[in-house]
């Protein structure tokens, strides 16, 4: 086997005029542009992307050239000499005249409910990137065979991959195989980076005719690969002197990055979730993502999400400051009740929580009077409400048409699907929910190995469908498997009538429909609920703040294991804990100069505050026993309950993270006038 | 060089200046010993080195002569840390596992809360947030006790017996 590794741009932007190996070539597999068989893109939404660069840079890190070599230590120290006639970087999204993709969302007349408010609010709020910290970072092997490639990887999507290699080797599907090996955390990061991974991998293998190894150090990882995307929100509300909303305008501005990877999609659900969980009948919500000289930015636990939601709920917490109100009943008077409609006018079913989450964390943390008699403390106590849409956003997974199917064995049943599980325990669930509805243990359930030469493609492992989506495509396999068997065991059934497979495709469960031009009808199946209250503590030596307690109130629709369901809790406020108070990735001309675990802080024990979870469910019609999406739900709104009980303080934060300089410099809330 | 690897006596080639983890991934072939980062900061790569815990990517494999090195495969799977993972949700994706409850297992019994935090702050963990760790370390004391206990027990049988023989 050999070893690979990626020669990487040193400058943000500007054309190469050479590149030279300086080491002794004896034993170097070498590859560049000029290597690769089929297009020179990593296919994804846009083709803009290429797998090696050819004469032009456009980021800090962008893959040029490949080696591999037997000896990992002369590969380390092999040296490449490129030379390059650099350019002027775009670094400022605000100052980007290149737009990926702009969106917009228009709803009754603007105008007029500003007219009708007595106050208006406005504000801008800030979030910077934010590294995924996967334990396991980026790596896969890949094995030439004839004519062939099979890669074995860290990975969520293998039909992602198995896409981009196809596009990229020009070879068909049945010549691209692509399994998911354990994967050590992905949270988006192995989203659609790993395609580029694999790519690199591939094209060293089939050059080399030798299995490689391309595994990337932590450094590599946090300096290359993809991150949240940055943002600036902007937003005006028009309020009644009693809290009503009368007008929303948002206007969204994403950093993309160099390339477009998955950004229009990221905006997309940003723009949807802007308003938060709030009902108004005159919203506008202006979003663009912009390209910049910077590594790309891609998939995050959230998705868009997260960033607009901090500006929504910073924002909710600041109207109220301004009318004097509480912030409770600020929320309870204008959260989205069922039968209201959304931004994108979604009108809501009866699985509606905005208020039921609202009001149990409210009275489990006895937060009216705790937060009174902290007042003139060194404690806060702040909220967040927050929702998120399960599933691809609008037509999404119709255009997907994920395939799941199910196999019958001797015991039960074996499950045939590309989700990759990387923590969530989706297997687990997945046979939950095969057992229960064939009506066989839990142990006669097996799950096949993510292999994309033997499972179908049940689309990627993200979007938090993987239960709802995928889960429920198995119980409507085994579902007919059960009808199928009729009174005889999976045995005797083998026995008469020989091997069976049901697989079944999505259908669109009710006359959803979403139209993408004017942004407007049903965004999701369903959302899924919540409210987390976050109680901190400060040091006025050091400023810094301490997260003491979370409580996290989830309306999930059914927790089919709330074990596995409370882990997702948990470990996605933790992640939110991170974002909110430390985790900043610093960006020096482009490239991420603190690319370190020793300068990068991930919250460890010591950071991280008790987290109470709790969990509601109001079951979703068309989900699996009732399930909606939870995977990316709880990380939404822990930053701003964070922001708000630092707000609570007496500091106006508007941006994360909550540094102690952040805190040593933000401006004392105003009182009311 | 010469040195007890889970408890056996080994005698493995590799240079000196070697990192212990490359050493158990590659010279010895027990790669539960995991890489998270490769500068002492993640505790992924955790083992214990005579019983206490410390980051194997920060060990020279020169360091380890004639001492005793356990891994995560020392536990044989059989450690009552390990089966409380599985049942109170400790691990997610599983990559911080092995160094997780190596770190774990050189916790001083009956461990509070607060020592466990301390005990295990250099163990980076991404996705269970640290609760379900929690309940497993707790919920390991408590068996852990028992099953010492019973070790115990039968040990000073088997000396007896020896004794009368
Ligand atoms: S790999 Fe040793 S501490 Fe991270
Ligand atoms: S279980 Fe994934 S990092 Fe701990």
């Amino acid at each position: 086997m050999l070893h690979g590794r990626t020669i990487r741009s040193t400058i943000p932007c500007g054309r190469i005029r050479s590149i030279n190996l300086t080491s002794d070539p004896a034993g170097f597999t070498v590859v560049d542009y000029r290597s690769i068989p089929g297009r020179n893109v990593v296919a994804l939404i846009a083709d803009d992307q290429p797998c090696l660069a050819e004469r032009v840079v456009r980021h800090y890190a962008e893959p040029i050239l490949l080696l591999a070599h037997e000896d990992r230590e002369r590969l380390i120290t092999a040296e490449v000499d490129v030379q390059y006639e650099p350019s002027e970087p775009l670094l400022d999204p605000l100052r980007s005249p290149n737009v990926f993709k702009s969106i917009a969302i228009h709803k009754g007349d603007l105008e007029a409910g500003f007219a009708r408010a007595d106050e208006i609010v406005e504000g801008e709020y800030r979030v910077g990137h934010q590294e995924h910290v996967y334990i396991e970072t980026n790596g896969v092997i890949a094995v030439p065979g004839d004519g062939a490639v099979t890669v074995y990887g860290s990975l969520q999507c293998p039909y992602y991959v198995q896409k981009a290699l196809r596009v990229m080797l020009g070879l068909p599907a049945e010549r691209v195989r692509v399994v998911q090996a354990e994967t050590g955390g992905g949270f988006g990061g192995k989203e659609e980076y790993p395609s580029i991974v694999a790519a690199h991998a591939c094209l060293l293998a089939l050059k080399s005719q030798r299995p490689v190894k391309l595994i990337y150090d932590r450094a590599e990882d946090m300096v290359a690969t993809t991150k949240r995307h940055p943002a600036i929100i902007r937003t005006r509300t028009g309020v009644t002197r009693e809290g009503r909303l009368t007008a929303i305008d948002i206007d969204v501005l994403l950093d993309g990055g160099a390339y477009m990877t998955l950004s229009p999609v990221v905006l997309s659900r940003g723009v949807i979730h802007a308003t938060g969980p709030y009902r108004c009948d005159n919203v506008r919500v202006n979003g663009r993502v912009v390209m910049t000289n910077t590594p790309p930015n891609g998939a995050f636990r959230g998705f868009g999400a997260p960033q607009t939601q901090f500006a929504a709920e910073v924002h909710m917490e600041r109207i109220a400051e301004r009318l004097g109100m509480d912030p409770v009943r600020l929320r309870e008077m204008n959260a989205l009740r069922a039968g209201d409609t959304t931004a994108t006018g979604q009108v809501l079913g009866r699985d509606t929580s905005a208020l039921a989450v609202l009001r149990e964390a409210v009275a489990r943390t006895d937060f009216k009077r705790r937060r009174r008699e902290m007042r003139g403390t060194r404690r806060g106590l702040g909220l967040a409400l927050f929702f998120h849409g399960a599933g691809f956003t609008g037509s999404g997974e119709v255009r997907l048409a994920s395939k799941a199917s199910l196999e019958l064995t001797e015991r039960g049943a074996r499950i045939l699907v590309a989700s990759a599980d990387m923590g969530q325990g989706s297997r687990t669930v997945h046979a939950q929910i095969v057992a229960e509805t064939l009506g066989v243990p839990y142990e006669a359930v097996e799950v096949a190995r993510v292999d994309t030469a033997s499972v179908p493609d049940s689309g990627p492992t993200v979007a938090s469908r993987t239960t709802m989506i995928v889960g429920g495509l198995l119980e409507r396999c085994a579902a007919e498997m059960r009808r199928t068997l009729g009174r005889l065991t999976p045995r005797e059934y083998l026995k008469r009538h020989g091997p069976i497979v049901i697989t079944k495709q999505y259908e669109a469960p009710t006359t959803a429909v979403f139209d993408e031009d004017t942004y407007t009808g049903d965004a999701y199946g369903t959302y899924a609920w919540a409210c987390d209250v976050a109680e901190v503590e400060y040091d006025p030596v050091t400023y810094e703040i301490r997260p003491v307690h979370i409580t996290a109130v989830q309306e999930i629709g059914r927790a089919l294991n709330p074990m596995l369901a409370a882990g997702q809790i948990e470990g996605g406020t933790a992640q939110g804990v991170g974002y909110a108070l430390l985790e900043e990735v610093v960006m020096r001309d482009g490239h991420m100069a603190n690319a370190q675990l020793t300068n990068y802080a991930a919250p460890t024990t010591m950071d991280t505050p008790r987290i109470d979870v709790v969990i509601q469910e109001r079951p979703y019609r068309h989900g699996p026993f009732g399930a909606k999406g939870l995977g990316e739900l709880p990380f939404d709104g822990v930053a701003p309950a964070i922001a708000n009980a630092v707000r609570h303080l007496g500091f106006d934060v508007r941006a994360l993270p909550l540094t102690p300089e952040r805190i040593m410099n933000a401006p004392p809330v105003r009182k009311p006038k | 060089m010469r040195f007890r690897l889970n408890g056996k006596q080994v005698d493995v080639r590799a240079p000196a200046m070697k990192r212990l983890l490359d050493v158990l991934r590659e010279d010895c072939g027990l790669t539960g010993t995991k890489e998270g980062c490769g500068e002492g900061e993640c505790g992924a790569c955790t083992v214990l080195l005579d019983g206490q815990a410390v980051n194997s990517c920060l060990v020279p494999f020169g360091q380890v002569r004639g001492r005793s090195v356990k891994t995560i495969e020392g536990l044989r799977g059989r450690h009552p840390l390990q089966d409380a993972f599985i049942t109170e949700g400790g691990a997610q994706c599983g990559i911080c596992t092995p160094g997780m409850i190596m770190a774990a297992a050189a916790l001083p019994p009956n461990a509070t809360l607060d020592q466990v935090r301390v005990g295990l702050a250099g163990n980076l963990c991404r996705c269970t947030g640290y609760m379900g760790i929690y309940r497993a370390v707790k919920k390991a004391q408590g068996s852990g006790l028992k099953a010492q206990a019973r070790t115990r027990a039968k040990a000073g049988t088997n000396r007896t017996q020896k004794a009368a023989r």
